[in-house]
């Protein structure tokens, strides 16, 4: 599969009748792609440029294919040269060229953007966004009242099978983080409190922080990392394969049957993960407590019900039920509005993780600022 | 079951043709598992220099699978394939690369790149060759794409706003971009409807004729299958029952060549195209 020879180009001035180009070898994309043959070529076609009378002789040729005519053709100028031999395969190629003519591709028009402009539209995308999702949210309240008035009717495999791949998929990696975050928490906070002298407050530190805010935090951001892109994706791939529609047309609601489980199923499984996600800080801090502060497991657990408050116990709960929903909502919204190619799917899937990190961020400073005095003692 | 000898490709059995050239495909004694179920069993294929292979056989009888074996994209269970002389399961990578500069595909759903535009689908093989300057390649995909039948126009589109005839044609174009030796064209016209698969068909034989291609081409379509091959491949019972041209197939005795050609759309497609059937049916 080898080429046989690579295409050549003789300029031989001397000829009774004027100067006469003679073209050899193999005249093939692959021959021409080969080295630098393409290179010697241009250079040499581009300096007999300026010659209409030179005598073409073009039926040495071994092989030749439409890009090897084109070659000519463009070093002619787009006609045939007044002097021009053609072996007899060759011309079904030139007369090709010949019919086709000169074809042009209209340039799209490029649209200036200015800056306001750009903001303008930003504005309206995001207004856009902000529809759709509160249509979400106000389907979703539909579909759960129509969940609530038929449960025996509902999708329950759906909501269990979400549970499993969202929930207990994900208890492998939430405890994990959660552990080493405890560590790290503990060892830190250690090294200061003894510097104070204030080694008994690590429980109140460690427990309130973990309880109320880092706990649902970390298992929202992980939560939305890997259920919040695979829902995106999912409904994205069933609009490329138009299995959205399929369902549409059967009469299954998007909502109810897609949209709906998934956001109960992270409703349900979020605070699940929370407790999950404290237990497993709590334990890394409490290791790291006894080794750095020679602090007994048994004075972190009995001094932690008075260190930390019910309230806020409850209060991570509550984020995490209102973190699962919020990061379905907004993988569902993205994945829904993901256009049937890849690129769409890729960039759908990316914008969905952050929107979904960054929102369970805002909503978490709200919970701040609700429960600003609530659950201190 | 009588299992042959591990994966081995027999030193040059490649049945001459008249030139003394090898077959542009061979195939022999291929096996294909997957897990328990066997879909071919010792299938031998040859294909030569300038022919229209069709190849036909009921759903589930490893047609596309025997396809995506030729071109490398899933490796058989036992047998060898050999493209241009060359077994693709032993050549290095430079070598199939050089392979797959040869040969062109038509997939079925056509695989554009659906974030490319369509010109953008066509340059995209000569451009991947880092030699050819933009102004051949742009000339040379719009020569392309008026040898599929597209205008200039089409070029900016995107693959999603395509019919379904269009992406044909723009794979087309693209399967063709490099000028190859050997096109691989699967269902080319399913899905198209009868007047544009008849000009697909049009297309291809011109282009056959004109650039002097080795077809390999898997279809159910009974108008295309008659119009444009030069030689018909059957797989049934894991292997290749009969192999001929069309007047050939109809003489042979066996119950799928019988109801595939000899059916009421097989003998309304004959007829059509004026092949006598020697009025011979089964019944």
């Amino acid at each position: 599969m080898s080429i046989a020879q690579e295409p050549t180009l003789t300029l031989s001035p001397g000829a009774a009748a004027g100067p006469s180009v003679t073209a050899g070898g193999t005249w093939q994309v692959h021959a021409l792609a080969q080295g630098s043959a393409m290179k010697t070529i241009t250079h040499l076609l581009k300096s007999l440029k300026g010659n209409p009378n030179l005598a073409w002789d073009l039926s040495a040729i071994d092989s030749m294919d439409h890009i090897g005519a084109q070659v000519f053709w463009n070093a002619w100028g787009r006609k045939r040269p007044k002097s021009l031999r053609l072996a007899p395969a060759q011309e079904e190629f030139f007369r090709r060229l010949e019919t086709v003519g000169p074809l042009e591709v209209q340039r799209p028009r490029k649209q200036r953007l200015n800056s306001v402009m750009v903001l303008g539209f930003a504005t309206l995308t995001f207004f856009e966004h902000l529809r759709g999702f509160v249509t979400l949210v106000g389907q979703v309240t539909q579909d759960s009242w129509r969940f609530l008035r038929n449960p025996m009717r509902g999708p329950w495999r759906e909501i269990s099978a979400n549970i499993f791949h969202a929930g207990f998929q994900a208890l492998g990696i939430t405890a994990l983080v959660g552990f080493l975050i405890g560590v790290v928490l503990s060892y830190l906070s250690a090294q200061q409190l003894r510097a104070f002298g204030g080694d008994v407050f690590l429980v109140n530190l460690l427990g309130m922080s973990v309880i109320r805010e880092l706990g649902p935090l970390l298992a929202a951001i992980l939560v939305a990392g890997r259920s919040g892109s695979s829902i995106t994706a999912q409904l994205g791939v069933m609009r490329v394969t138009e299995e959205l529609d399929a369902m549409l047309v059967m009469g299954i609601s998007h909502g109810f049957r897609l949209i709906l489980p998934k956001v109960m199923a992270l409703a349900i499984s979020m605070p699940l993960l929370v407790i999950w996600t404290d237990v497993m800080a709590l334990i890394g801090g409490m290791v790291s407590a006894k080794i750095e502060l020679n602090l007994s497991s048994q004075y972190f657990l009995l001094k932690l019900p008075a260190a930390v408050p019910l309230a806020n116990y409850l209060i991570g709960l509550l984020k995490g039920t209102v973190f699962g929903m919020l990061i379905a909502l907004v993988s569902c919204h993205f994945g829904l509005r993901i256009k049937p190619n890849t690129e769409s799917l890729g960039r759908g899937t990316t914008t969905s993780v952050v929107t979904a990190i960054t929102v369970v961020i805002l909503a978490d400073a709200v919970f701040a600022i609700v429960f600003n005095g609530v659950g201190f003692s | 079951m009588n299992e042959p000898l591990p994966l081995s490709c027999p030193p040059g059995t490649g049945e001459l043709t008249l030139d003394g050239s090898v077959p542009v495909v061979e195939i022999t004694n291929l096996w294909t598992k997957y897990g328990r179920t066997v879909v071919h069993q010792d299938l031998n294929l040859s294909i030569q220099q300038g022919e229209i292979m069709s190849i036909v056989g009921g759903s589930g009888t490893g047609k596309t699978t025997l396809l995506r074996q030729m071109l490398g994209l899933e490796r058989p269970s036992r047998g060898c394939v050999r493209i241009f002389g060359e077994d693709i399961s032993l050549v290095d990578s430079d070598a199939l690369q050089q392979l797959r500069n040869h040969w062109g595909m038509l997939f079925q759903q056509g695989a554009l790149y659906s974030a490319l535009t369509v010109f953008e689908n066509i340059a995209q093989p000569m451009a991947e060759l880092k030699k050819l300057p933009p102004d051949l390649i742009r000339d040379a995909v719009l020569l392309k794409m008026n040898m599929v039948g597209l205008g200039p126009e089409q070029a900016n589109k995107m693959p999603s706003d395509l019919s379904g005839g269009m992406v044909k044609r723009v794979a087309l174009a693209r399967a063709l971009a490099l000028e190859p030796q050997l096109l691989f064209l699967d269902e080319p016209t399913a899905g198209l409807d009868p007047d544009l698969s008849e000009s697909f068909v049009a297309l291809i034989k011109s282009l056959h004729r004109e650039l002097g291609l080795t077809v390999v081409m898997v279809t159910h379509d009974l108008d295309t299958l008659f119009a444009l091959s030069t030689r018909i491949a059957v797989l049934a019972e894991k292997h290749v029952v009969a192999l001929g041209t069309t007047q050939e197939l109809l003489k042979v005795d066996h119950p799928f060549i019988k109801e595939f050609f000899l059916g009421d759309r097989g003998r309304r497609a004959l007829e059509a195209l004026g092949i006598p059937n020697d009025g011979k049916e089964q019944h």
